[in-house]
């Protein structure tokens, strides 16, 4: 049976053997708070205020309460999600999701801005703000001209390229017959190998035992100990032959002030590295390999386990 | 196996006066809520900072790893929010119906607590659980593979009784249930789903939700995926048609390989996963009796049987499942046998009450593609070595 159908029956079913009656709790919903939480929109445009607005006033507006995390063009900033690009890559090996490439419905990028991103992370904006940042959004993925203007009459005429690649879940018609069958107990297969592994995995600090039982955090700090010859830690830390550890993770390299680096630190440093976990996983292996010519005398940590405890300790120590 | 005989010197633990044999405990007013043992401090959910970008539109993980039974205890149930955990008061909490409805009504906690209540067990598993692990293997513990997984004994209404309260007009088709944070979640729900076993849920495991998991009110729709599940429940619209929003749009919609996407894609299928031995939870006690313990779930109904390979998939053992099995609930299943010491791939297979078989990763990749993001619920392969250490690996 069709889940439309059976929808139907449900609904016939419960309209003859509902709750006896109803117990009368709650109160009537009054207009004007009705309208202060129906903010939802849908592809049928049901729920648009009135207003307007043009690209170039949504990219003024963009530029000024968006920018800071999805960049000036909606391209995204760090992890915060790009808005536009990635037109035909849905197929590509990393294909990039966005309201140009991938969504389906503009009314989703009316409403999404007007409940989340104009609280919490964003900032208030007005209906024609809202309808120019759209504008805006339009533009930066190629689909309308820079002298577009959006308004609630023309916003179901703008159809995104992506409407017709959505279809509804078909799991239990294409996959089901495939996997609702006898299971084989014995002799299943021939041979069995290992094709892939984790190679360094990372796991946030104080996550994982050793063999022994101690958790990463505290093998962390026990090999922390070869580093004591010439790094303090904690409070009251001073530099020694080498700089203090205190806050490292996540810390620009070389930028203790107080501490002479060597001239291949202050070239790292000038590149702008970051002590992130893959800087600090590949500099702890082999720190003359990753900054030759660094005066820090140490061959390195050979095994995987040990250097990510290790930086688990790190990462856990304050600044 | 016992050794009997002389030995030089005795277990100091029994033979030495202990500290909490000698001297008094804690007194009872330290703890008015009790906290677990300072030796378990480390039993914590975990978050992995690169999979979002901070921590207010973030994820972490329930550690499935130290926990036993089916139950999650409620500050270990894995948290994700789109815009933070909300603190709500519970005096300013209201409920909203409106829509295509005979009666827009406005209820706050103290009217839904006069309804008839009931208490049903179900787990919560985020669609993208375990989707870290669709190109390949890529996280060292099961609790980051499958932790976006809880299990939780509910009370709350039948959000059938309220939508009779209501009254929902013949036109009615589709629920939009959204939340009173600050991302104001929204979700579509087809109605068939809201009458048959949805809850408004005000409790969890006898006490308060937990403001992460929605305090005061939450909506729970049983066996479906986690995001559906709104928190901070402020209103449900009743409609004609589904609202298309960005967390069933943009989000929580599954790119196949041919460029077309799945929507709506609700139910979670068969899945389960060995907790223990695994990465996180290596042999310590070397060879000889092991128990390996683990879950199975299904949101399409319950979990009638369990396999344990101990070969990576060539010979399969039915394990022994423990404890009550619910719908659409957690199963806990064990199975205990002496080991060799000799390195073992160990998998496990759900089958849940509608003959459905957990499918390999490999099998799904084929239909798939590895852009799908969500509801990855292939078998995992934990490699056990012979001194104890567990790897997350994958298998021919
Ligand atoms: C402080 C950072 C920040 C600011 C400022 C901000 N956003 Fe966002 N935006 C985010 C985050 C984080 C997400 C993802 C939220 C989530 O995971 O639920 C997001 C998501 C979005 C999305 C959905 C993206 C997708 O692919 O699903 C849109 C559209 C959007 N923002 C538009 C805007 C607009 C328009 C503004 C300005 C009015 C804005 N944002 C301001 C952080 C920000
Ligand atoms: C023999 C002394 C010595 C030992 C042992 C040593 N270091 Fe260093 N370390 C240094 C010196 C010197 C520097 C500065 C390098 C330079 O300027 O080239 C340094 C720099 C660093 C930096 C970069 C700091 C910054 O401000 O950017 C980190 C991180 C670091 N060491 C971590 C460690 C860890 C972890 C260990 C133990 C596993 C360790 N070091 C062991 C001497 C040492």
């Amino acid at each position: 049976m069709s889940r439309f159908l059976s929808l139907i029956i449900a609904v016939m079913l419960l309209a003859g053997t509902a709750l006896a009656d109803p117990l009368g709790l709650g109160r009537v919903a009054e207009p004007d708070e009705i309208a202060a939480w129906d903010i939802d929109v849908r592809p049928d445009g049901t729920g648009l205020p009135a207003g307007s607005g043009s690209v170039a006033m949504g990219e003024e507006v963009f530029v000024e309460k968006c920018a800071a995390c999805h960049g000036d063009f909606a391209e995204g900033v760090g992890r915060y999600p790009a808005l536009a690009g990635g037109m035909d890559t849905l197929q590509d090996e990393r294909p990039t999701r966005t309201v140009g490439s991938f969504w389906p419905y503009l009314s989703t990028t009316y409403d999404f801005i007007n409940r989340a991103m104009t609280v919490g992370y964003g900032e208030p904006a007005s209906d024609d703000e809202i309808y120019a940042i759209i504008a805006y959004i339009l533009y930066s993925n190629d689909l309308v001209d820079e002298d577009f203007v959006l308004s609630r009459e023309n916003f179901t005429s703008i159809r995104l390229p992506n409407e017709g690649g959505f279809y509804m879940d078909d799991r239990i018609q294409t996959e089901h017959p495939l996997f609702i069958r006898p299971a084989c107990m014995k002799n299943c297969k021939d041979e069995v190998q290992i094709i892939a592994r984790v190679e360094t995995a990372f796991i946030p600090a104080d996550m994982n035992r050793d063999g022994s039982g101690k958790t990463r955090l505290a093998i962390g700090e026990t090999l922390f100990g070869q580093c004591r010859a010439c790094h303090q830690i904690g409070d009251g830390a001073q530099n020694g032959v080498g700089p203090v550890l205190n806050g490292i993770f996540g810390k620009p390299a070389g930028s203790n002030d107080r501490f002479d680096y060597s001239d291949a630190f202050a070239m790292m440093a000038d590149e702008e590295l970051v002590w992130d976990f893959d800087a600090l996983n590949a500099f702890l292996k082999d720190p003359q390999g990753f900054i030759p010519g660094t005066t820090m005398n140490f061959t390195g940590i050979e095994e995987d386990f040990d250097r990510n405890a290790l930086i688990a300790y790190l990462q856990a120590q304050g600044p | 196996m016992l050794t009997a005989g002389p030995t030089l010197a005795g277990d100091p633990a029994i033979t030495e006066m202990q500290p909490w044999r000698r001297d008094l405990g804690d007194p009872i007013d330290d703890a008015l809520y009790g906290m677990p043992s300072p030796f378990e401090s480390d039993v914590t959910r975990g978050r992995v900072e690169w999979l979002t970008p901070d921590a207010y539109t973030a994820i972490n993980f329930t550690p499935l790893h130290e926990l036993d039974g089916i139950i999650t205890p409620n500050g270990l149930c894995f948290q994700r929010s789109h815009a933070g955990a909300a603190q709500v008061d519970p005096a300013k909490y209201r409920l909203m119906i409106n829509g295509l409805v005979d009666r827009p009504l406005v209820f706050t906690l103290q009217d839904l607590l006069r309804f008839p209540r009931e208490n049903r067990t179900y787990f919560l598993e985020c669609a993208a659980n375990s989707g870290m692990e669709w190109r390949g293997v890529q996280m060292d513990g099961v609790q980051f593979t499958h932790g976006m997984i809880h299990n939780v004994e509910y009370t709350g209404v039948p959000l059938r009784y309220l939508l009779d309260e209501a009254g929902v007009k013949t036109a009615g088709k589709w629920l939009l249930a959204e939340g009173a944070d600050a991302a104001a979640m929204s979700r579509s729900i087809p109605l068939e789903k809201a009458l048959d076993d949805c809850l408004v849920a005000f409790k969890m495991n006898g006490e308060a939700l937990r403001p992460e998991q929605g305090y005061p009110v939450r909506l729970v729709v049983p066996g479906w995926e986690g995001n559906m599940w709104v928190k901070w429940l402020r209103r449900i619209e009743v409609g004609d048609k589904p609202w298309h929003h960005r967390e069933e749009s943009s989000k929580y919609s599954d790119l196949m390989a041919d460029g077309r996407t799945r929507r709506f894609t609700w139910e979670m299928d068969a899945k389960s996963v060995i907790t223990s031995p695994s990465p996180q939870a290596p042999v310590l006690h070397g060879k000889g009796p092991l128990v390996v313990s683990g879950l199975a779930w299904s949101g399409r109904g319950t979990i009638p049987q369990v396999d344990i390979t101990l070969d990576g998939g060539i010979n399969w053992i039915k394990a022994r499942l423990s404890g009550p099995s619910f719908d659409k609930s957690l199963h806990r299943f064990y199975y205990e046998f002496d080991w060799d010491g000799r390195p073992l791939l160990l998998q496990s297979r759900a089958h849940d009450s509608t003959g459905y078989v957990q499918p390999t990763k490999e099998a799904l990749r084929k239909l798939r593609g590895v852009n799908s993001n969500y509801h990855n619920n292939g078998m995992q392969t934990w490699h056990l070595q012979s001194d104890g250490r567990v790897e997350n690996v994958e298998i021919s």
